[in-house]
């Protein structure tokens, strides 16, 4: 084989010493360096816009098949490459053996795009996506609160369009669905109360009209069950 | 190789361990009875599995005795961390996945390593793993750990078997996995109920689960841009990573390449899949890559990245990262694709069937002549080197420059991790693809004596018994795995393993030399025994070597030894590895000295 020097069989000494000694050669600093430049997202930064991804929030929808452990797998997948994650739910879908994973994310452009990527790598996951427009989204929440004045926790139940659970002299527990923005004025209304425990099931979604919720999902109808592409 | 038929089939119960559990109560005495465990082997037998590597243990003996009367080969290695890392070596030589059996708890832990270092390097393996019955999961049974959790994160995908009838499909499956798309480990944990229990079903054929055998092609309309994007560059530059040479895509490549004359660097596990004796080759980038590789990255205008995920010892700082290139990325993960560096022009699709694309769509070769004559440039100025003074030690390049000299084209080197490891890969000539082999991603010390058993074995099952296998080994690394020169021993492999002893773990001094004034905290190794001697002890050849003049004498006679043999070679302790990118710097602003960092 051919190396570079001439370390012969009869154990001469290499020629290596002959090779440019590192002080006839340009120092780091002495060598040409281009002017360009990359971002943190391994971006070409344009010198004339520089482009910088803000986050934002997305909700994207995963059909999973509902083997054990799909839960443990993508949470794992999320935890590990450290996305920014508000919310995971999980539920049944219309076909036996499929669940419905809904994950909202706080994350750049490309890391919403990783996210799914990186979903869609696993096994179980037959299709993932970004919701698209403006999502259905709804949260479940139970709140307990103080019942030192029942009647003003009642209007503000009613105003939300909440339920009342259970009331007792002391504490009353509190439903209230909604989207997220619905949610949190609720909360706001319930803090005068004295909020004592709070339970919320994270926001759940589904693509508004026609639109699929996960790429490629077929919307079924009434006894018909969603099916898909693959 | 090993364990060969020659007693009539019994077993006992299983209970080998005398403190385990009773979940053994299923005979599986008669011949004619079908187990789970037979079905694994059949399911193995049709995938086309030659050889295994493992170590027995109760929860994984049904799955043994049914490998009793197979036609797979066994090779049993001293510890579970050797069979993952040969079995991981054994793939890489031939292309098919590796094969390797542990029982549960410590087995199946001991494998961890390997399989993460597997998963890090994309190499295709089936992991089998016993485990106890499945009546005790999750009850801190003898011997239980959970192997699905333990390895969730570090396999391409693990599945527990459920039942005898179905687990040959499972292993069948897991096997066609591992191999399909982006190669990874697969693991199946296999309970003893599962493997125990009578079947009748022969295992279907095993095709891979559906989604994971993506189209090789990468969109033409997206090929097409990529090639006039190519067409157009000044400073056009091949990456060629460990993907090529998985989708065995260096005839592709080298075609490629040569069509249109664009100069060639590659990753540290693209090694081999272009020839680093022509001209158009840059050798290796990255943090001990050649000073020109590093020169091109750094100022080309268009970057053909093939197979390669683009790691921090890759790119260095991502800001100053090929920082003016167009970059056209191959991979047939899309995952990778934009991970760390943007693409501007993404190709999903197998490295070879997309370089063939490009090749047919590119149209006229980049007018680069004078990119090449800088290229050339770079490497009259920068060229790897290293100075031998008479009163010196020996240098440890001058080593693996006298390997390379007395060996043929087609030796496979195999390594550990270290100042050796970028020695072995910076002054030897690399010119076939699967002949380097290596721990990149994961960077394990002492892959390489296991490596170098897992390939001698893959070369003799290719029927190519002539081909060298040389192990590169640090001391540090040699102690961490060296009892596998036990398997060489007694089955009589023809491997040589060169052990560049500088008493030190010398990456980590070079660092504290470097960045910690010098500290060397737990990094001497003066303690170090005598390895030829323990070579002896073990019953191979044990060489040691001080000076120059016996380095070509020694290296002849391991090589001519037909058997395993150790050479020590005490080597300069202060050797340093050079080139070196600082972690996180400018690719192009590599230090050829110590003074430089
Ligand atoms: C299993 C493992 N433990 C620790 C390290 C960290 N590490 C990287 S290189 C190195 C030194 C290797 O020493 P040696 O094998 O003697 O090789 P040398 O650098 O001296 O050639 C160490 C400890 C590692 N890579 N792998």
């Amino acid at each position: 084989m051919s190396g570079d020097s001439a370390a012969s069989e009869t154990g001469a000494r290499p020629d290596a010493d002959a090779r440019p000694a590192p002080d006839e050669q340009p120092a780091p600093e002495e060598r040409p360096h281009p002017e360009g430049r990359r971002n943190l997202e391994g971006i070409r930064i344009d010198p004339v816009v520089e482009a910088e991804h803000e986050s934002r929030r997305a909700v994207i929808s995963a059909l999973v098949e509902d083997e054990p452990g799909v839960l443990a797998r993508v949470s794992g997948l999320v935890s590990r490459r450290q996305f920014n994650i508000e919310s995971l739910t999980v539920g049944p879908t219309t076909v036996d053996g499929h669940s419905r994973i809904t994950m909202v994310v706080e994350e750049t452009d490309p890391g919403i795009d990783q996210i799914e990527k990186q979903m869609a790598k696993l096994k179980p996951v037959i299709s993932v996506g970004e919701v698209a427009g403006n999502a259905v989204t709804a949260e479940l929440v139970l709140l307990k609160v103080q019942a030192d004045d029942p009647a003003a926790v009642h209007a503000v139940t009613e105003m939300y369009d909440g339920r009342t659970l259970d009331a007792g002299p002391r504490t009353i527990t509190v439903q209230l669905t909604g989207d997220e923005a619905r949610i949190d004025d609720a909360l706001d209304a319930f803090r005068q109360f004295g909020i004592i425990e709070i339970a919320r099931t994270g926001q759940t979604a589904l693509a508004r009209g026609d639109t699929p919720t996960a790429p490629g999902e077929k919307p079924g109808t009434a006894g018909e069950p969603t099916t898909h592409d693959d | 190789m090993s364990d060969t038929a020659a007693q009539p089939r019994e077993d006992p119960d299983g209970s080998e361990e005398p403190t385990e559990g009773s979940g053994d109560a299923a005979d599986t005495g008669a011949e004619t009875v079908s187990t789970g465990a037979d079905s694994v082997v059949t399911a193995l037998e049709a995938a086309g599995a030659e050889t295994a590597f493992g170590v027995q243990g109760g929860a994984i003996m049904p799955v043994y005795d049914a490998l009793y009367t197979s036609s797979i080969t066994h090779v049993t290695m001293a510890h579970e961390q050797g069979a993952v890392h040969a079995a991981d070596a054994y793939g890489v030589v031939t292309g098919d996945p590796g094969l390797c059996l542990a029982t549960s708890g410590p087995g199946a832990t001991n494998l961890v390593t390997g399989i993460a270092d597997a998963d890090m390097d994309s190499d295709a393996m089936l992991a089998l793993t016993g485990q106890v019955p499945t009546e005790f999961v999750g009850n801190d049974a003898f011997q239980e750990t959970d192997t699905i959790g333990v390895t969730r994160p570090i396999t391409k995908h693990n599945y527990f078997a459920s039942g005898a009838d179905t687990v040959g499909d499972t292993v069948g499956e897991a096997f066609e996995l591992s191999r399909s798309g982006r190669p990874g480990p697969t693991l199946v944990d296999l309970p003893k109920d599962v493997t125990q229990d009578e079947t009748d079903r022969t295992p279907g054929t095993a095709t891979p689960p559906p989604g994971s055998d993506p189209d090789p092609n990468a969109d033409p309309d997206a090929v097409e841009e990529a090639a006039r994007a190519i067409e157009a560059a000044e400073r056009p530059l091949c990456l060629f990573g460990g993907g090529v040479i998985k989708a065995d895509a260096s005839d592709a490549a080298r075609t490629f390449a040569r069509t249109y004359d664009i100069p060639v660097t590659t990753t540290m596990p693209g090694i081999g899949s272009f020839p680093e004796d022509e001209d158009l080759c840059l050798s290796w980038a990255g943090m001990h890559g050649t000073g020109y590789a590093n020169m091109a990255i750094t100022h080309t205008d268009c970057l053909i990245a093939v197979g390669t995920r683009f790691d921090d010892r890759l790119t260095g700082g991502i800001d100053t990262f090929a920082p003016e290139a167009e970059v056209v990325h191959v991979d047939i993960d899309p995952a990778e694709i934009s991970k760390n560096v943007h693409a501007d022009y993404p190709l999903i699709g197998d490295a070879g069937h997309v370089l063939d694309q490009l090749t047919a769509a590119v149209r006229e070769a980049p007018d680069a002549s004078a990119w090449r004559e800088q290229c050339a440039e770079w490497k009259e100025t920068y060229p790897l080197t290293y100075t031998t003074p008479e009163d010196e030690p020996l240098k440890p390049q001058f080593v693996v420059e006298a390997f390379d000299e007395a060996t043929d084209d087609d030796t496979i080197v195999t390594t550990g991790v270290g100042q050796h490891q970028m020695w072995a890969s910076q002054f030897w000539t690399y010119t076939e693809p699967r002949t380097w082999v290596s721990s990149h991603g994961l960077g394990t010390m002492g892959y390489g004596v296991p490596a170098a058993v897992g390939a001698r074995v893959a070369a003799d099952t290719m029927g190519e018994p002539d081909r060298d296998v040389v192990c590169f080994d640090g001391d540090g690394s040699f102690l961490m795995t060296m009892q596998e020169l036990s398997v060489a021993v007694r089955e009589e492999m023809d491997v040589t393993i060169a052990v560049l002893n500088n008493e030190y773990i010398g990456m980590v001094r070079q660092w504290q030399d470097a960045f910690y004034e010098g500290r060397h905290m737990a990094s001497d190794y003066t303690w170090m025994p005598e390895f030829d001697k323990l070579a002896e002890a073990f019953g191979a050849l044990g060489l040691r070597v001080d000076d120059y003049d016996e380095v070509a004498p020694a290296v002849e006679e391991a090589l001519d030894y037909d058997g395993p043999a150790v050479i020590d070679f005490h080597v300069d302790p202060e050797e340093n590895v050079l080139p070196m990118v600082p972690s996180g710097g400018a690719n192009g602003q590599f230090a050829t000295a110590e003074d430089q960092l």
